[in-house]
């Protein structure tokens, strides 16, 4: 492991207090898939004045250029999502008890009795949970299905709160050692990664940034940013599960962690919706390699990322994945490591300035 | 035919990482085709004839990726787990061998598991032959396919990888017959539809067709205790399909294609295939949409390692698609 002290080679690129201010921002803002206005606005205010061109589009997202200088400039799309997974509002009972959806991949067992914060305005809420001195041996080996929680606001939101309003875990940001522990790590990571490349461009390229919208619910918002761009090449940045906690039988190895945490950025081979261009895998691997960036495969096999979706788009673009490792991801509270995010944002920089057109000159090889 | 079919099926080329298998396909269309060319997800697209006023442009779709296995951990002791790329019955894997794409062979072995039980991919590894972690020649992300030799049974063929190399074959022979059209013909030998029709999206955007089909298989009805019913049947000729679950065949090409078999005296049956996709939904649900349609090969054992298909079949797929693209196409 390079430990963040080593980090001299790319100025620009170490993870200082601006950084993580800017991620804590980011973290504890809402921005629940269909509604990342607010996500949306610390964006704007943080691109504003470093790239040549911002557009909103249609679906929110945000799409930013910054243009390199030099001939035969390879177009390059990176994409992070501004979502994240949460609940909406679906109907008002007594007492302000509100019966509520998840939006995005929840685990329902995790709901009973988490703090939220509901509404534009963050009203603190609760989905309550029945006292363990009232519940019955058997109920507590069941699991409560959604539609039997409700978030308790309280008497004093008035009408504020209406079906449709969404809501997040009320998880606030904090610094551990050289752990992060927060919400939506899954993607403000990928977003706070994506501002700082506005900010330090590789100059070879044309960068283009989408930050996208809808992710979690189906890669909604990507579709269409890379229809608009019709990139040479996309990078999706996000962060993706760590399930590396040791088995406690000796005999079983854990082969099934996806990502550790501490080994670096997570490059993607292959997961539902993409198989990665082993062209960007080997630029991402020796990229690595060149600049003693610790990096691990991400395992193949599950999940997807807004590559699913940009690299079918037109005549085809080749793709390719980049993730921060994070423990918990999709629950309450993840837990990632700054050094991940760091060496990740070091990689990403390292490989788009070794963009050259002869990369994707010949045919896709695997 | 059966010397190229068994080059074809005992290539390697599962799903985006079809390289060696489209240089094999290159070769074999170099001669009969007016242009060649790979788009950004490795289909290659040959071109034959142009559009005069009575013809169309008209896609024709063949995918060349088959299932495969890849890497996802190496155990301490140099055995190898792995996720399926494309739709692998762990059933059929059990013992079987596996070659990747670096030439490394390896067999499939199994945790014990409960007697009576099906393992699932999870219970299942790769031994390469390597003693540790250290001296495995393959890591994570590398890629295999299953490996068995073509077997030429007569009039009935077997391989790994008939789908769908069987129907790469029948377009590459298509194109070799094919003297004269009207229409300007992209044959697609598309890449990753085993994964989702990846390829033939893309490709249908770069063609923007007036009008396509894929060629694939389809299951055959016609073994033991079937179920569900199926009606199509090994030998009972070129199987056009109505639908499938991933799109509705154009009722109009279904029509064309029947009428010019019965015209041609080429023995042809339907097909309703109720789970299974192909990339006639890419080419239909390209851009503004296409009429779109597939011709089918029934097929047993499909996704295992022994898929078998009759040569006769083959036989009239050749011909009825070298009829159906000669002349000018009416749908009515």
């Amino acid at each position: 492991m390079t430990k963040n002290s080593e980090l001299t080679a790319n100025k620009g690129f170490d993870i200082g207090e601006q950084q993580i201010e800017l991620l804590e921002k980011l973290c504890n803002a809402t921005a629940v898939s269909g509604d990342e206005h607010e996500v949306r606005q610390i964006v704007l205010a943080e691109i504003k004045s470093f790239a040549d061109e911002i557009e909103v589009d249609a679906l929110g997202n945000v799409l930013a250029k910054r243009f390199g200088s030099g001939e035969n400039r390879v177009r390059v799309m990176l994409a992070a999502h501004m979502d994240e997974i949460g609940f909406m509002i679906v109907k008002k009972h007594d007492d302000n008890l509100f019966q509520f959806e998840r939006v995005g991949g929840i685990d329902e067992r995790q709901l009973p009795g988490k703090a939220v914060l509901v509404g534009r305005d963050h009203l603190a809420g609760v989905i309550g949970a029945k006292p363990i001195h009232m519940t019955t041996a058997d109920e507590r080996m069941k699991k409560i299905p959604v539609d039997a929680l409700r978030i308790d606001l309280g008497p004093e939101i008035g009408d504020k709160v209406k079906p449709g309003d969404r809501a997040t875990f009320a998880t606030r940001f904090k610094l551990h050692g050289p752990s992060i522990l927060a919400k939506a790590l899954d993607d403000r990571f990928g977003v706070s990664m994506l501002i700082e490349l506005l900010k330090h461009p590789p100059a070879n390229i044309d960068l283009l940034t989408a930050f996208t919208v809808q992710e979690e619910v189906g890669l909604r918002g990507a579709r269409v940013a890379a229809y608009k761009f019709n990139p040479d090449m996309a990078i999706a940045v996000d962060s993706t599960p760590a399930y590396d906690l040791p088995h406690w039988d000796e005999e079983d190895e854990n082969v099934q962690y996806n990502t550790h945490l501490d080994a670096g950025p997570a490059i993607y081979v292959m997961d539902r919706a993409t198989i990665a261009d082993r062209r960007l895998v080997n630029l991402f691997t020796r990229a690595a390699e060149a600049e003693g960036i610790p990096y691990q495969y991400r395992q193949p096999g599950g999940g997807g990322t807004d590559a699913g979706v940009i690299h079918k788009t037109r005549a085809g673009i080749p793709s390719i994945s980049v993730s921060v490792p994070s423990r918990y991801a999709h629950s309450a509270i993840g837990l990632a490591r700054i050094e991940d995010w760091e060496n990740t944002l070091r990689l990403l920089h390292a490989a788009l300035s070794r963009v050259t057109p002869d990369l994707l000159a010949g045919e896709r090889r695997g | 035919m059966k010397s190229i079919i068994k080059q074809l099926v005992e290539t390697p080329g599962p799903s985006g990482f079809e390289h060696e298998i489209r240089d094999v396909i290159r070769d074999a269309v170099a001669d009969s085709a007016d242009e060649v060319r790979v788009d950004a997800l490795g289909s290659l697209i040959a071109r034959k004839g142009t559009k005069t006023e009575e013809g169309l442009r008209v896609m024709i779709s063949a995918h060349i990726d088959e299932i495969g296995l890849m890497v996802t951990h190496v155990d301490e002791n140099g055995f190898l787990r792995f996720t399926n790329i494309g739709g692998i019955n762990p059933l059929t894997c059990y013992g079987g061998r596996v070659l990747f794409m670096d030439g490394t062979r390896g067999v499939i072995g199994m945790d014990s598991i409960e007697r009576g039980k099906t393992p699932k991919l999870t219970d299942l590894f790769i031994d390469v032959g390597a003693t540790d972690k250290d001296n495995c020649p393959v890591g994570v992300g590398d890629v295999c396919g299953f490996e068995r030799p073509f077997l030429d049974l007569g009039k009935r063929m077997v391989a790994k990888s008939m789908d769908d190399r069987i129907a790469a074959a029948i377009a590459i022979e298509v194109l070799k017959r094919l003297e004269s059209t009207p229409h300007e013909i992209h044959f697609v030998f598309s890449t990753q539809e085993e994964v989702g029709l990846r390829g033939a999206t893309t490709a249908a955007y770069g063609v923007d067709p007036d009008l396509g089909f894929a060629i694939d298989v389809t299951r055959s009805g016609d073994t033991p205790r079937f179920s569900p019913k199926m009606a199509t049947a090994l030998g009972d000729g070129p199987a056009i399909k109505v639908r499938d679950s991933s799109f509705i065949a154009d009722p109009r090409l279904v029509k064309w294609m029947i009428k010019t078999a019965e015209e041609s005296g080429i023995p042809y049956q339907l097909e309703v295939l109720e789970a299974g996709g192909t990339d006639g939904r890419a080419i239909q649900l390209t851009r503004g949409g296409a009429p779109a349609g597939c011709v089918s090969i029934a097929c047993r054992y499909i996704h295992s390692p022994s898929e078998m298909v009759d040569s006769d079949d083959v036989e009239n797929a050749v011909e009825l698609l070298v009829k159906l693209l000669s002349e000018p196409i009416i749908l009515d």
